[in-house]
């Protein structure tokens, strides 16, 4: 069905939209209620001065009647169509069922860009795990690695005699060799948790959120008075932000650190940290605000207050990590598989209690950090409703190294800790887990 | 003196290791580790069998294979490939360029004197 021969339809469906008879509409343009009924089921033409009368009367625009908003549904519904497989959608009478049923034509296109969005996520993952040039450098020196000390083993094991002097240089090239791997895996690990941060290759909203918060060092007090457009503004200008999802997300984080600066500006931290201690409880009770909120807002102002930055670390109660600001030394996987020793998890068990803890992060340098954690539900308190929660930790350096009498990791696959009750899976550096 | 065979591969305890079982088993080993000169080394040592691992310093062993195979004196020679990906496609490009073998890392002692075994004298 021609376009034009929809004029009609519109008509009709803007009319029932705004709940007006036929009848008056015809009388509102001066025409019977029989010949609009005409034009309204495509059986007469429509045109000049008639169709203007009729969109005012209707407070449209003519064009929205005469040329209908679905010119980009239909060219979506063409994609569709296109890309079909089994289906053969009528094409020719696309335009027709858009102009009857808009809100199935507008749900397939809807679909077919979402399954096109995810397509186009499937195609950079698959395509960062095969031609990543660092990923597969990595593999194959770490397969190599894996080659010689196999091949090494061997000889030692399967050679009955074997030379003093040999033996010795197989033992040496077995220590070398498993060193080498330790540093390889711990490396690629290492890599694939950070891969996003440089902006390079990102695919994941989250992972746009976070390196636009890094960029920024999580400071947006520009943005303390901005009102919702502007803040729109703010994130749609943001070039590590490529994808509706991920300005979607940002706008959430932004609005609350942005609700978190005007609860607690900088200059009322600012006195509590001259002597370059932290203490968030001691804020949060100072300044009358929620434990939370001194959390984000130290990590966010660190950066500025104090000679180290602190990290800070969200996760939901399902401990999926939703919001990260690494800090040196304490290592945060990309989103979850975290270490179940972390206080923030240990908050999750006993909600609105205030948790601090001294722990030492696993590996060669041993870090110390004080970690200061809290969980909170989400939104208001509803009656026979279970809460929602978040639990929030920052991560303050410690000067000295050294054990502490709470060991953490940051998450099995690289951590050394050959005892743990916590272990999820085998480590790749710890022989014998 | 057994059967020569020349080691191409750039990581020297591959070649401690290979060189250790190939000896003891009566072959006489000689190594090479990078990919510049490999097919000089080749026609000069004119070896029994050539282990060319694929990812080498100057030159991939597939472009040194090539070559070999383009010379009268060395275009059958037994060659048995090595390298950490194993992927059909990489089988098929090893194939092309005139492998005899293509062996996966991390493979066994066992498997490489079995293959150098069959190639020279099966």
């Amino acid at each position: 069905m021609p376009q034009q021969t929809l004029v009609g339809t519109r008509i009709r469906e803007r009319r029932i939209m705004s709940e007006m008879r036929q009848a008056e509409l015809a009388r509102q343009v001066g025409i019977s209620g029989s010949y609009l009924n005409l034009i309204e089921h495509n059986r007469r033409r429509i045109g000049g001065k008639l169709l203007v009368d009729i969109a005012q009367a209707l407070d449209v625009e003519p064009s929205l009647l005469s040329e209908g908003a679905e010119a980009a549904l239909l060219s979506t519904l063409r994609e569709a169509s296109a890309e079909a497989n089994k289906a053969e959608p009528e094409m020719k009478r696309a335009d027709e069922f858009a102009g009857r049923f808009p809100g199935w034509a507008s749900l397939i296109a809807e679909q077919h860009q979402r399954l096109r969005s995810l397509e186009h996520t499937a195609a950079t993952l698959t395509d960062r795990l095969t031609h990543d040039p660092h990923l597969a450098t990595s593999v194959h020196e770490m397969l190599t690695t894996v080659t010689a000390i196999r091949s090494t083993a061997g000889i030692l094991v399967d050679t009955k005699e074997i030379e003093p002097e040999w033996r010795n240089r197989f033992h040496r090239n077995l220590n070398e060799d498993s060193q080498r791997l330790a540093e390889g895996a711990e490396q690629l690990v290492s890599y694939l948790d950070d891969a996003g941060d440089a902006g390079a290759g990102m695919t994941l909203p989250l992972e746009e959120v976070e390196a636009m918060l890094n960029a920024h060092g999580f400071r947006f007090d520009a943005l303390g008075q901005a009102d919702a457009a502007e803040l729109r503004a703010f994130v749609d200008c943001q070039e590590f932000l490529t994808t509706s999802d991920a300005r979607d997300m940002a706008l959430t984080v932004l609005r609350q650190l942005r609700a978190d600066a005007r609860m607690l500006p900088i200059e009322q931290i600012r006195p509590h940290l001259e002597d370059r201690t932290v203490d968030p409880a001691a804020i949060g009770t100072a300044c009358g605000v929620p434990l939370s909120v001194v959390l984000r807002r130290l990590a966010a102002v660190s950066d500025e207050l104090l000679p180290m930055p602190l990290g800070l670390v969200m996760c939901d109660g399902a401990g999926t990590l939703m919001l990260r600001k690494p800090v040196e030394g304490f290592a945060i996987p990309r989103f979850s598989g975290a270490c179940p020793k972390w206080p923030l998890f240990q908050a999750l068990s006993r909600p609105m209690q205030p948790l601090r803890q001294t722990v030492t992060v696993t590996g060669r340098d041993a870090r110390r950090f004080d970690c200061y954690a809290i969980t909170e539900p989400v939104g208001a308190i509803q009656v026979n409703v279970a809460p929602l929660y978040h639990s929030y930790m920052l991560i303050v350096p410690r000067d000295e190294s050294g054990v502490s009498e709470a060991e953490v990791g940051s998450t099995c696959r690289v951590c050394s800790m050959e005892v743990c009750d916590g272990r999820r899976e085998p480590s790749l550096l710890a022989v014998g887990v | 003196m057994g059967k020569t065979v020349l080691v191409i591969e750039d990581e020297p305890n591959i070649i401690e290791a290979i060189s250790f079982i190939l000896s003891r088993d009566g072959w006489s080993v000689a190594t090479h580790s990078n990919g510049h000169d490999a097919v000089g080394v080749v026609l000069a040592a004119m070896p029994d069998l050539v282990i060319l691992d694929v990812m080498l310093p100057g030159k991939t062993g597939y472009d040194i294979l090539r070559e070999l195979r383009g010379v009268d004196s060395t275009a059958r020679l037994p060659v048995l490939m090595l390298t950490a990906k194993g992927q059909v496609k990489d089988r098929e490009m090893a194939e092309r360029a005139g492998a005899s073998r293509f062996m996966t890392k991390p493979f066994s002692n066992a498997e490489v004197l079995d293959a150098v075994r069959e190639l020279v004298t099966g």
